[in-house]
């Protein structure tokens, strides 16, 4: 325990000099490109692969790191902590800030960040810079998902991609008719079923409000859901906020999700697909559809803690996640397209990969993946744009 | 003639000293609660009310040790903060009414007019909840109020149905998990009440009524004001019942503990609000008397 405790103050002080460093020299080298002028501080990377330590200590969305307890044919830990021995403990997180907050402890090694956690990671200096020389699967992942401004700096990987896919938009096929294609069924026409829509409950959510006035009203000029400037963010919180009466409750845990749309007292709203495969195991008559507004989604990545305690067990991790079989039954279960090329040919159904678009960058230009809001326009404008910290002001101005 | 053993000397010595310093004694008896109280219970309200005045970077969300008072120019101003404290502080108010009156008739009965033998069962009847977890009854209650649950098939008959999840649920939900608190205050507060004041009062010519309003309540207002004093701070703190069947409510707890995972400074500026809240009911009722029959 103390000896624990003093590690860790070293670690801390460590990365706390190498942090000051980063700092020091960060004018000078490397700040052509990155995010909006991102200067990383300068961390170090493993070098070699030692033997594992035992156990690694996972954040993860739901779904991504199974051990057999949803469903048994569902299981990807168990094999994984036979092989390497490593022992695998999953904290699931609901959202994208909630996974920040949790690596900001350092008592994680590895988490899988979306797009709109991993720049503020990699800016607060709470992951490391990934060596991918390290995770023999790499090769295989598809080079759309390689070097993308969310999970690399200068064209250092801070991550091992793991997958893409959409949200969608679930209902219960015996309580809403016609069946939906549109996301106005939640938005302008959700009055009919007051009381029992849902929406997932984070600022980034303001987004999937962008997104549908980006093909609604064309005139307020959205090209980018995630780059807002004053007025296009309160149309967005105006929709936002007529949603609200509307709104039953809003979700961040994805079983209290489920468990409402079991019971009817949510009947839709936005989910992701993995909810969806629960709710349908435990034979609820939902389903879970992709409107034609085109949606959010993700781009997740592995990310190695700055503090990890177990960094050989989180690359061997990092390098099971994105191997052919793995990769495959994660993407499966999730409901989302594998990063590795090679686990188009280990799902079960072998036409996975082109129902979920694994290989089609035309189509994941039409998905908005998840991203942190910045003040400099992402979508180039030169106007000012609303930030993060103002889209949380919003939702809790939305909320009421 | 045998030395007494090593161990009883400075035993005995120590006794000597203590028995002669009264005021060592006081301390050390005193010691060990006052380190608890100052450094766990103060220490950590310091630390909070500390933080608050602390900033986060708007990009990666550190904390940052900046001294600024911007998290309770926001607290104090934003309208949207304004409301979730007034919504949170209705339904403490209204969750307290509502024990309040629900538990005076139980407690009258249970203390003045049940025989013994069945006043212990009710105690143990009351008590019992309190052995259950808190988050297994709220999940219990959110059964109860879902869509075609218990309440639903209840006062499906009579044309009504389950209001949903929501703030009528949150205080109903509340309002049954802190009467207990409510009933032993008020109980033990007409068990103490002599029974020859009603006896004179009768003998006086007055009718119950005018003997409950003259000479039970005010004798023991100060008991039901104590049980307020639970109702009223745990429904105010209150987070994991409004998340469980509270639907899209938001009130203090569920804010804080939104910006708790990012903005620590905003929520430790925001968990100020109730603590003066707090603060502000236990001076009011101190004048009722009330913190005396604790």
């Amino acid at each position: 325990m103390r000896i624990s405790r003093i590690a860790r103050t070293a670690a801390a002080a460590t990365a706390a000099a190498l942090l000051a460093a980063g700092c020091g020299s960060g004018g000078t080298a490397g700040s052509t490109s990155g995010h909006g002028g991102l200067n990383p501080p300068k961390l170090p990377m493993l070098q070699s692969l030692g033997p594992g330590e035992g156990q690694v200590n996972l954040v993860a969305w739901a779904g991504y790191a199974e051990d057999g307890s949803d469903d048994k044919s569902v299981d990807w830990v168990h094999p994984f902590e036979q092989q390497t021995g490593c022992k695998v403990n999953t904290k699931i997180a609901g959202t994208s800030d909630e996974m920040v907050s949790l690596m900001k402890t350092g008592q994680y090694d590895a988490v899988s960040a979306s797009g709109d956690a991993t720049l503020r990671l990699i800016a607060a200096g709470d992951v490391a810079p990934v060596n991918t020389a390290l995770v023999q699967n790499y090769a295989d992942v598809f080079d759309g998902l390689k070097n993308q401004p969310w999970n690399s700096v200068n064209g250092q990987m801070y991550g091992i991609p793991h997958g893409r896919g959409a949200n969608l938009l679930m209902y219960r096929t015996d309580k809403v008719t016609p069946a939906p294609d549109s996301w106005s069924v939640v938005f302008d026409g959700a009055s009919p079923y007051s009381g029992h829509v849902t929406a997932y409950d984070s600022p980034i959510y303001i987004a999937d409000a962008a997104l549908y006035l980006m093909r609604t009203r064309p005139e307020l000029g959205i090209k980018n859901p995630y780059a807002l400037d004053q007025d296009q963010l309160k149309a967005a919180v105006d929709l936002l906020k007529t949603q609200h009466k509307a709104i039953g409750e809003y979700w961040s845990d994805f079983q209290k999700s489920e468990n409402s749309f079991k019971t009817g007292d949510t009947v839709v709203g936005t989910t992701w697909q993995v909810i969806a495969n629960m709710a349908q195991t435990d034979h609820a008559p939902v389903k879970a559809v992709l409107p034609k507004e085109g949606a959010t989604g993700w781009s997740d990545t592995w990310m190695v803690s700055a503090k990890a305690a177990h960094p050989n067990c989180a690359y061997q991790w990092m390098n099971w996640i994105v191997s052919p079989t793995a990769n495959a039954q994660v993407a499966q279960w999730f409901g989302e397209a594998p990063a590795n090329a090679k686990a188009c040919d280990r799902t079960t159904d072998k036409d996975f990969c082109n129902t979920f678009h694994a290989a089609d960058e035309a189509y994941w230009k039409d998905v908005h993946y998840w991203t942190t809001p910045v003040k400099s326009c992402l979508d180039g404008r030169t106007v000012a744009c609303t930030d993060y910290a103002a889209w949380t002001a919003a939702w809790t101005e939305i909320k009421g | 003639m045998a030395p007494p053993p090593t161990a009883a000397r400075p035993l005995r010595r120590a006794a000597s000293v203590l028995h002669r310093r009264a005021g060592l004694r006081l301390a050390l008896l005193l010691s060990a609660p006052m380190a608890w109280l100052v450094l766990a219970y103060l220490g950590s309200l310091a630390v909070l009310l500390l933080s608050a005045f602390w900033a986060v970077d708007d990009f990666t969300y550190d904390v940052e040790r900046v001294w600024n008072t911007a998290n309770f120019s926001t607290v104090l101003t934003e309208p949207v903060y304004r409301a979730i404290a007034l919504r949170t502080l209705g339904i403490a108010v209204a969750v307290t009414v509502i024990d309040a009156v629900v538990a005076f008739p139980m407690a009258f009965y249970m203390a003045r007019v049940a025989r013994p033998r069945t006043r212990k069962l009710l105690v143990v009847a009351v008590l019992t909840p309190l052995w259950a977890s808190y988050l297994v009854k709220a999940y219990a209650w959110r059964v109860i109020f879902s869509q075609g649950g218990v309440l639903d098939w209840l006062v499906g008959p009579l044309g009504l149905s389950s209001p949903g999840y929501g703030t009528t649920a949150v205080i109903v939900v509340l309002a049954y998990l802190w009467l207990p608190y409510m009933i032993l205050p008020v109980y033990s507060g007409l068990e103490n009440l002599p029974a020859n004041l009603l006896d004179a009062s009768a003998d006086l010519g007055a009718s119950a009524g005018r003997t409950f309003r003259s000479v039970v309540l005010p004798q023991v207002l100060p008991s039901v004001f104590a049980g307020s004093v639970f109702t009223f701070s745990l429904s105010l703190g209150d987070y994991v019942t409004v998340r469980i069947v509270g639907g899209k409510t938001q009130v203090l707890g569920t804010a804080i503990a939104d910006n708790v995972t990012l903005n620590l400074p905003l929520a430790a500026a925001l968990s100020c609000v109730p603590v003066v809240l707090i603060v502000g009911y236990l001076l009011a009722v101190r004048r009722t008397g009330a913190l005396e029959s604790l």
